[in-house]
């Protein structure tokens, strides 16, 4: 069986005259998460990006079983989902009509309803998005990683605005991901309960 | 998924976030309007003169509503997070973006190519003129927005754009107004206009060829 294995080897990052890291390896398998902490402007974001394909790193290289990382996110090899700081909602958009978008593009329309009613959203999804309070857009943005069916997670501070039991089912997403093979990079400087999976911890920004 | 239905999803989305913001569009059209009816207030109210500048000043002004509206075309995307998103996804982002183009045209440019004949009848310009002005608004406004989508996509990460924008794509713009006052030109002096229009034909097809694929390289940089 072919081994499914994202590793980033001697990766360095530049950002105007900082140095973010400096031949950083990392290696990520089936049922894997990496844990990344950090003071803020340590470089966990970039890390992310890198790791998403959306920024390229200065030194080292992104593969994802001996390939590069972008040949396999263009033939689907390999399928991410992203959520960072910005959460992709539309806010003339409701909802559902965001979700739908996303859903449709990577993942299982069908499945909208159920998801809004996972993250407690059914109430307000057919409200303008603008209209939501931040709580409940982190929220809408959990559901998109719900629906979507890629195998690896980048996550950036996913806990921000949420409430406990935001939290609670945050964690709980993550362990059902996790428990199904699939692998998770997360940024986050609050505690997070990743479950018994094999966590990695990272820490930017000490030397 | 197939590419046709990438391109559906894409457009309907942003027709419907377009439509609900609808005063991004209109204002294209609004500003089309006042350009157009000013000249004949500054220069002359005769027909004769009017019929003579028509072609000019109504492609002028398209060429401006043109560039007036440019710069939202990603921007927003930008800022949401929503080209992040795009760029992760397994699908050829330079076809993306022409989902996206065609959605901002539909939205900016036809309302141009729409009014733009009622407008031209106050500049009393015959019928005959009528129809070759709108061909050529028809043909000549996608290859503005087509054009404009380089420079939109190089400049969207920039604050207080729109000016650098305008310098940077106007060059490039200007064949497609030269071309449809000529042709329209030729129509009012009861010419045979073709030549011009397969131009402009021609310059439409390699804008759809060749600028979303430009476009997406430059909002590869913007994103990063």
């Amino acid at each position: 069986m072919e081994t499914r294995l994202l590793a980033g080897t001697e990766l360095t990052l530049w950002r105007g005259t900082t140095l973010l890291f400096d031949a950083l390896s990392l290696n990520l398998g089936p049922g894997e998460a990496l844990l990344i902490n950090g003071p803020n402007g340590a470089g966990k974001t970039s890390l992310l990006r890198v790791l998403a394909g959306l920024t390229v790193p200065d030194g080292g290289a992104v593969t994802w079983n001996s390939r590069s990382l972008q040949a396999a996110l263009r033939t689907a090899a390999l399928r991410l989902a992203f959520s960072g700081h910005s959460l992709a909602l539309k806010p003339e958009l409701n909802a559902h009509e965001n979700l739908n978008f996303y859903a449709r593009l990577s993942g299982d329309p069908e499945r909208i309803d159920e998801v809004l009613a996972t993250t407690g959203l059914s109430d307000c999804a057919t409200l303008p998005v603008r209209l939501l309070s931040a709580g409940q857009k982190r929220r809408v943005s959990l559901a998109r990683l719900l629906l979507s069916d890629t195998e690896l997670w980048l996550l950036d501070e996913p806990q921000t605005n949420l409430d406990t039991a935001g939290r609670d089912l945050l964690e709980q997403v993550i362990a059902t991901h996790l428990q199904r093979g699939g692998m998770l990079v997360v940024a986050a400087h609050q505690a997070l309960d990743l479950g018994r999976g094999a966590v990695t911890r990272l820490t930017l920004g000490v030397n | 998924m197939g590419l046709l239905r990438l391109f559906g999803v894409i457009l309907g989305r942003d027709l419907r976030v377009g439509l609900r913001r609808w005063t991004d569009a209109t204002n294209s059209a609004l500003f089309f309007i006042l350009v157009v009816t000013l000249f004949p207030l500054a220069l002359s109210p005769k027909a004769e003169a009017l019929r003579a500048i028509a072609p000019g000043v109504l492609w002028i002004a398209a060429l401006l509503a043109s560039l007036l509206s440019l710069h939202l075309l990603f921007r927003s995307d930008l800022e949401d997070g929503t080209l992040e998103q795009l760029l992760t996804l397994p699908y050829p982002l330079g076809w993306m973006l022409l989902a996206k183009i065609t959605a901002h045209w539909l939205i900016t440019g036809i309302p141009v190519v729409v009014v733009a004949p009622v407008l031209a009848i106050t500049y009393h310009l015959p019928a005959s003129a009528l129809g070759i002005l709108t061909l050529t608004l028809l043909l000549g406004t996608p290859t503005l927005s087509l054009v404009g989508s380089i420079g939109a996509a190089l400049t969207a990460g920039l604050r207080g754009s729109g000016v650098l924008l305008a310098f940077i794509v106007a060059p490039m713009m200007l064949p497609v107004p030269i071309l449809g006052a000529r042709a329209t030109d030729l129509a009012l002096a009861g010419e045979n206009p073709t030549g011009p229009i397969y131009l402009m034909g021609a310059l439409l097809l390699l804008a759809v060829s060749l600028a979303p694929v430009v476009a997406a390289g430059a909002v590869r940089v913007s994103a990063d």
